[in-house]
C-alpha cells in the first residue's frame, strides 16, 4: 500500500500528494472550483427480516457487537466526540480489535482528545493503520514524527460530512456512544449520567455506516424520546457501566478568561464589531468555548443589553454564557451542535428555543445551503496567520501537528470572520510571513484582532471604510508582523523533512496542504 | 566544583521568563545546555546570545544551564548578567538597545495626568510585556514589596532592561525603589535608563528625599544626563503623615505624594477596613500637604481585585477628598479608577461655560470674567481648563468641543 505518492503543487502553491493511502485525491483547485458529481453514497439495503421483531437489539458486550458487525482487517470505524475528554468507548474498540488480532483499521473520529492517547499503542502495533479526523497533543506529535503507518487525513466537521456523503470515506462500523438509549437504538444525550446535551456530530455516521452500534450506560425502556439518534439506523445496542467520565464530558462551569491581555483583545473585538455595524439588532453570531471567545460573547451580551438589541440566533457550541443570553432575551434562538457545560445541557433539554442542530445544516458541502454562510459574525482561533491572511489551526510554528480543524474551515464562510489572537505567544509570533500549514485561504479571513492592533483584510473595503474614523488601532498586517518580529526576534524555519505524514482537506474534499514529518 | 548560582524563574505557570544556572569552571571552555519550548525557533539565537554575554564579561570556562519558558532576549540577557555578577565583580554592563520610542521620548511633565499607576512586580517579566497596552497613566516596575529579598539582585537587571527595551506606548515609566537607604543602590540601575519617576516607599523625613536626590545628581553627572527625574514619596507611617508637608515641599522634583494604607494601618496596629474610616484623617492630611506644596495627591491601592464596584466607590470617595489618582495592582482596576476620577457630565458642562466665558472676556480685552451675574476667579478658570483637558484625554469630550457646543 502506498502511503502517499505523486506530489504536485496545488492552487495555493502547496506541494500535496495525489495518492494517499492508495486512493487518488484531488489537489485544491481554488475556492468553489471543485464540484463532486454523481449520486450520493448510500449504505447497503437492509431489511426488517434481519432484525428482531420485538425490537430488542441489545447484545451482551461491545466485543460481541463488533463481532456481529463482522469486524475485520482494514475496516473503517467511526466515533463521535460528544463525550470529549471523558470518552471511555473509543479506546475500548481498539483494545477489543487488538485482542481479536484485527489489523490495519482506520479510525474516523469527529475529533480526538487527550483521553485518546492510549490509541498510540494500537497505532504502533498495527491494529490501526491511520486516523482520519483530528490528532491532538501526543497523537499529533506521534503523527508528526512519522510514526503512523498510513497517512493521516485531517478534515473539518463539514468536510467529514462531505467525505461520508460523497463516498470518499466508507464507514464499515459506527460506534455511537449515547448517554441514554432504548433497546431499539433510539438515543439522546439529554438524560443519564453522561448527558452531553446534543449528538450533532453523529448524524452522518449512523445514516451512512454499513453497521451501527449504540453504546449506552443508561438503557431505558422503549421509547427513548426525543431521538437524537434514530433507532431505525441502528444494528445493535450495548449496555455498559460507564460510557464516560461526566466531569470531563461537560465542565461544571466554563470560564471566561481572567487574563487581562486576552480580555483586552476580546473587548477590542466586540468594539470592532459594534463600530463596523456587524453587531446590531437582529444579527447572528458564533463564538467557541475558548476563554477569549467566551469573553467576546460576554462583551457582545453587554452591548446587546445596553442597546436593547436582540440577536436572532447564536450558533453553538453552547455554554452558560450563551444560555444567559437566551434566557434574558438577548437572543431568540441557540442553534447547537455541542453543549459545553451543565447549564447548556439543561437548556437544550428544557428550552424549545435552544435547538439541537447537526453540522449537516451548518457546514456540509453537499447540503443545499449552509447556516455558516448566514451567520453575521464568527469568532475563531488560529495558531498562525500570515501576511496574506491565510490561517493555520493544525500545526504549531515548530511544525508539530497539535490540533484538529474542527468547524474552523466551515465557519470561514460566515459574513465576517474575525480572529482574535495575541500577536505572539511565549515569544512565538502568531502573525508570520507564511503559515506553516495552510488550512484556510486568506480571502475568507476578514479581520485579525491582536492586543497591538487590528488588521482588516484589504479585500474588505467595506469594513476599512466603516472603520476609517475609529479610535481602535487599525493597522496593516505587515506592520503587525514586523512588530512581532521586532519584539520576539525572527524565528527560524521549522525543521521539516520532505516526507508526507498527513494531508489537510479543504471543505470540498480537495487537498489544501500537507503535514510534513518533523526532522529529529 | 565551583559555586553554582541561579537567577530567574521556572515552573509550570511561568511564562516569558527563564532560569539560568551558572558555574565557573577551570577548563573545557563554555558549555551551554538549553531547555526551551521555543528551541526549534530560537534555540540557536539564545545560545549565541548567551555566548556573547559570557565573552563580554571575559568568561572563557563556564557551565551554563538555561531553562527557558519563552523569555524575550532582553530577559535572557538580564538573567545571565545577574548570574555572572553573583560570581564576579565587574564594572561592565551588558545593555540591550533602547526601543526607539524610549530613546527619543522626552521626560514627562510635572502636571501630567496621573490618575492610575499600575504596579508590576519587578522580577516578573511576563507581566510587563503587555502592561502598557492597558493604558494606565503610569507603570511602576516594583523593586520593593513585590520582590522577595533573595530576588532583589536579579530584579534590578530585569527592571533596567525593561526600561530600555519595552515599548511603553507613552505611559509614564516609574520604578518603586526599596526603602532608603537600601533603595539608593537601586537608583544606579535605573537612573541612567530614562526612568521618568521614582517612588520612594516608607518615606518619613525630608532627609530621605535628599539622599535620593544626591544619588540622582551624582549619577546624572557621571552619565551626563540632563532630563528630570520626578519623585513620588509614599507615606506609610504615622511619622510620615506628621512630616508630610515638610517632605512634600523638600525638593522641586517632587511632583506627587502618595499614601500607602497597608503599612500605615500596620504602623497604627489596626486592621485596614474597606470603608477606610481609620485612615480618614491621615488621607486628609496627605491631601492638605500636597495641595499646600502644589503637587498631586495620590491615594493608596485597593487590594481586592475582584470587587470592581467597591473599587469604583472607593475611588469616587478619594476624588471627593481631593486625591487626583490611585494605585492599581491589576490592569482590570484601571478602567473603574479612570471612570471614578474622570469629570462627570455636570462638571464638564460647567467647565465648558467657564472656559467660553473666559475666552470671550479675553478676546474682548475685559479683565474680569463673569458667568451670568457671577464673577469668576482665576483659580476657578484654571480648574475648569484642567477639567476640560482631562475630559478630552479621557474621551469624554471632543477635541473640537467648541465647534460642537
Amino acid at each position: 500500500m502506498k502511503k502517499y505518492d505523486n506530489l504536485v503543487k496545488n492552487a495555493v502553491g502547496r506541494m500535496v500528494p495525489t495518492i494517499v493511502n492508495d486512493q487518488p485525491v484531488i489537489p485544491f483547485q481554488g475556492i468553489g472550483k471543485h464540484r463532486p458529481t454523481g449520486r450520493k453514497y448510500a449504505p447497503p439495503i437492509s431489511s426488517v427480516l434481519d432484525y428482531p421483531v420485538d425490537g430488542n437489539k441489545e447484545v451482551a458486550s461491545l466485543e460481541e457487537a463488533l463481532r456481529l458487525c463482522g469486524l475485520k482487517d482494514g475496516m473503517t470505524i467511526s466515533t463521535h466526540h460528544h463525550l470529549r475528554d471523558g470518552d471511555l468507548i473509543a479506546n475500548q474498540i481498539f483494545e477489543i480489535a487488538d485482542r481479536l488480532n484485527v489489523k490495519n483499521l482506520v479510525w474516523l473520529p469527529s475529533a480526538s482528545f487527550p483521553c485518546h492517547d492510549p490509541v498510540i499503542q494500537y497505532l504502533e502495533n498495527g491494529t490501526i493503520d491511520h486516523i482520519e479526523g483530528s490528532m491532538n497533543g501526543p497523537l499529533g506529535r506521534f503523527t508528526s514524527k512519522g510514526k503512523m503507518k498510513g497517512c493521516a487525513v485531517l478534515r473539518s466537521h463539514g468536510g467529514r460530512f462531505q467525505a461520508i456523503q460523497d463516498g470518499e470515506v466508507h464507514i464499515d462500523i459506527a460506534v455511537m456512544a449515547a448517554p441514554t438509549a432504548d433497546p431499539f437504538g433510539n438515543a439522546n444525550a439529554l438524560y443519564g449520567p453522561s448527558a452531553c446535551g446534543v449528538l450533532g456530530y453523529s448524524l452522518a455516521d449512523y445514516m451512512y455506516a454499513d453497521r451501527v452500534i449504540v453504546v449506552t450506560d443508561n438503557l431505558i425502556a422503549f421509547p427513548c424520546m426525543p431521538m437524537q439518534i434514530e433507532g431505525n439506523y441502528v444494528d445493535f445496542v450495548v449496555k455498559v457501566d460507564k460510557i464516560g467520565l461526566p466531569e470531563k464530558i461537560v465542565s461544571g462551569t466554563t470560564q471566561i478568561t481572567k487574563s487581562p491581555d486576552r480580555l483586552l483583545i476580546a473587548e477590542m473585538t466586540a468594539q470592532f464589531c459594534l463600530e463596523a455595524g456587524l453587531l446590531k439588532d437582529g444579527c447572528s453570531f458564533q463564538a467557541g468555548a475558548g476563554g477569549t471567545s467566551l469573553a467576546v460573547e460576554d462583551y457582545f451580551h453587554k452591548i446587546l443589553v445596553e442597546k436593547k438589541w436582540k440577536a436572532r440566533f447564536c450558533f453553538g457550541g453552547s455554554t452558560e454564557y450563551m444560555v444567559r443570553m437566551l434566557e434574558d432575551g438577548s437572543v431568540d434562538y441557540i442553534l447547537d451542535a455541542q453543549a459545553f457545560d451543565l447549564e447548556a445541557v439543561r437548556s437544550v433539554r428544557d428550552n424549545p428555543k435552544h435547538c439541537d442542530v447537526s453540522v449537516f445544516h451548518a457546514y456540509n458541502f453537499h447540503s443545499k445551503g449552509n447556516y455558516a454562510g448566514m451567520t453575521d459574525i464568527v469568532i475563531l482561533g488560529a495558531t498562525e496567520i500570515d501576511v496574506n491572511f491565510n490561517g493555520n489551526v493544525v500545526t504549531h510554528s515548530d511544525g508539530y501537528l497539535l490540533h484538529g480543524i474542527g468547524g474552523w474551515q466551515n465557519c470561514l464562510h460566515a459574513k465576517c470572520t474575525i480572529i482574535p489572537v495575541p500577536l505572539f505567544r511565549d515569544r512565538i509570533p502568531v502573525i508570520v510571513d507564511e503559515v506553516t500549514t495552510l488550512c484556510g485561504p486568506g480571502s475568507l479571513i476578514d479581520v485579525i484582532v491582536t492586543e497591538r492592533g487590528i488588521a482588516i483584510n484589504p479585500l474588505r473595503t467595506d469594513l476599512i471604510e466603516k472603520m476609517k474614523e475609529s479610535k481602535l488601532p487599525i493597522r496593516d498586517i505587515n506592520s503587525l508582523k514586523e512588530e512581532a518580529e521586532f519584539i520576539c526576534g525572527k524565528p527560524a524555519k521549522p525543521h521539516l523533512t520532505r516526507e508526507v505524514v498527513g494531508i489537510v482537506k479543504w471543505i470540498d474534499g480537495t487537498v489544501i496542504d500537507t503535514i510534513w514529518k518533523v526532522a529529529d | 566544583m565551583g559555586k553554582i548560582v541561579k537567577c530567574g524563574n521556572q515552573g509550570e505557570r511561568i511564562r516569558s521568563d527563564c532560569q539560568v544556572s551558572l558555574e565557573l569552571t577551570d577548563n573545557n571552555g563554555i558549555e551551554i545546555q538549553l531547555n526551551s519550548k521555543v528551541k526549534s525557533l530560537y534555540g540557536d539565537s539564545i545560545i549565541a546570545l548567551a555566548k556573547e554575554i559570557l565573552t563580554y564579561f571575559g568568561i572563557v570556562n563556564a557551565r551554563l544551564q538555561i531553562e527557558d519558558s519563552g523569555a524575550l532576549p532582553y530577559v535572557i540577557s538580564a538573567r545571565i548578567e545577574a548570574a555572572i555578577k553573583m560570581l564576579i565583580d565587574s564594572e561592565k554592563v551588558f545593555l540591550p538597545e533602547y526601543h526607539p520610542e524610549n530613546e527619543s521620548s522626552p521626560s514627562t511633565n510635572r502636571e501630567k495626568q496621573r490618575i492610575s499607576r499600575l504596579y508590576i512586580p519587578g522580577n516578573s517579566p511576563g507581566l510587563m510585556i503587555n502592561a502598557p497596552l492597558h493604558h494606565p497613566d503610569g507603570i511602576i516596575l516594583d523593586l520593593e514589596d513585590a520582590v522577595a529579598p533573595d530576588k532583589k539582585h536579579e530584579a534590578r537587571f530585569i527592571v533596567r532592561n525593561t526600561l530600555r527595551v519595552l515599548n511603553f506606548h507613552g505611559v509614564e515609566r516609574m520604578v518603586r525603589i526599596n526603602q532608603v537607604p537600601l533603595g539608593l543602590a537601586d537608583l544606579d540601575f535605573i537612573i541612567p535608563h530614562k526612568v521618568d519617576l521614582i517612588l520612594i516607599p516608607k518615606c518619613e523625613t525630608p532627609e530621605q528625599i535628599k539622599l535620593v536626590n544626591d544619588r540622582i545628581e551624582t549619577l546624572s553627572l557621571n552619565y551626563n544626563l540632563n532630563h528630570n527625574v520626578w519623585l513620588m514619596p509614599i507615606i506609610e507611617s504615622a511619622k510620615g503623615v506628621l512630616n508630610a508637608y515638610e517632605i512634600a515641599s523638600s525638593a522641586n522634583n517632587i511632583i506627587a505624594m502618595a499614601i500607602g494604607l497597608e503599612d500605615f494601618t500596620a504602623d497604627l496596629g489596626i486592621p485596614r477596613t474597606k470603608e477606610g474610616s481609620e485612615s480618614f484623617l491621615a488621607r486628609s492630611m496627605i491631601v492638605l500637604a500636597c495641595k499646600a506644596a502644589g503637587i498631586q495627591a495620590i491615594d493608596s491601592v485597593f487590594s481586592d481585585i475582584e470587587d470592581l464596584e467597591l473599587l469604583h466607590q472607593t475611588a469616587s470617595n478619594s476624588k471627593a477628598l481631593g486625591f487626583v489618582g490611585m494605585g492599581c495592582i491589576h490592569p482590570r482596576q484601571i478602567k473603574p479608577i479612570h471612570d471614578a476620577f474622570s469629570p462627570g457630565e455636570d462638571e464638564i458642562e460647567k467647565a465648558k461655560k467657564i472656559v467660553i466665558a473666559f475666552e470671550d472676556a479675553q478676546s474682548k480685552g475685559i479683565g474680569v470674567v463673569a458667568l451670568g451675574t457671577k464673577m469668576i476667579d482665576q483659580p476657578v478658570v484654571k480648574k475648569a481648563l484642567q477639567t476640560i483637558q482631562l475630559a478630552i484625554s479621557m474621551d469624554k469630550l471632543s477635541q473640537n468641543w467648541r465647534e460642537q457646543s
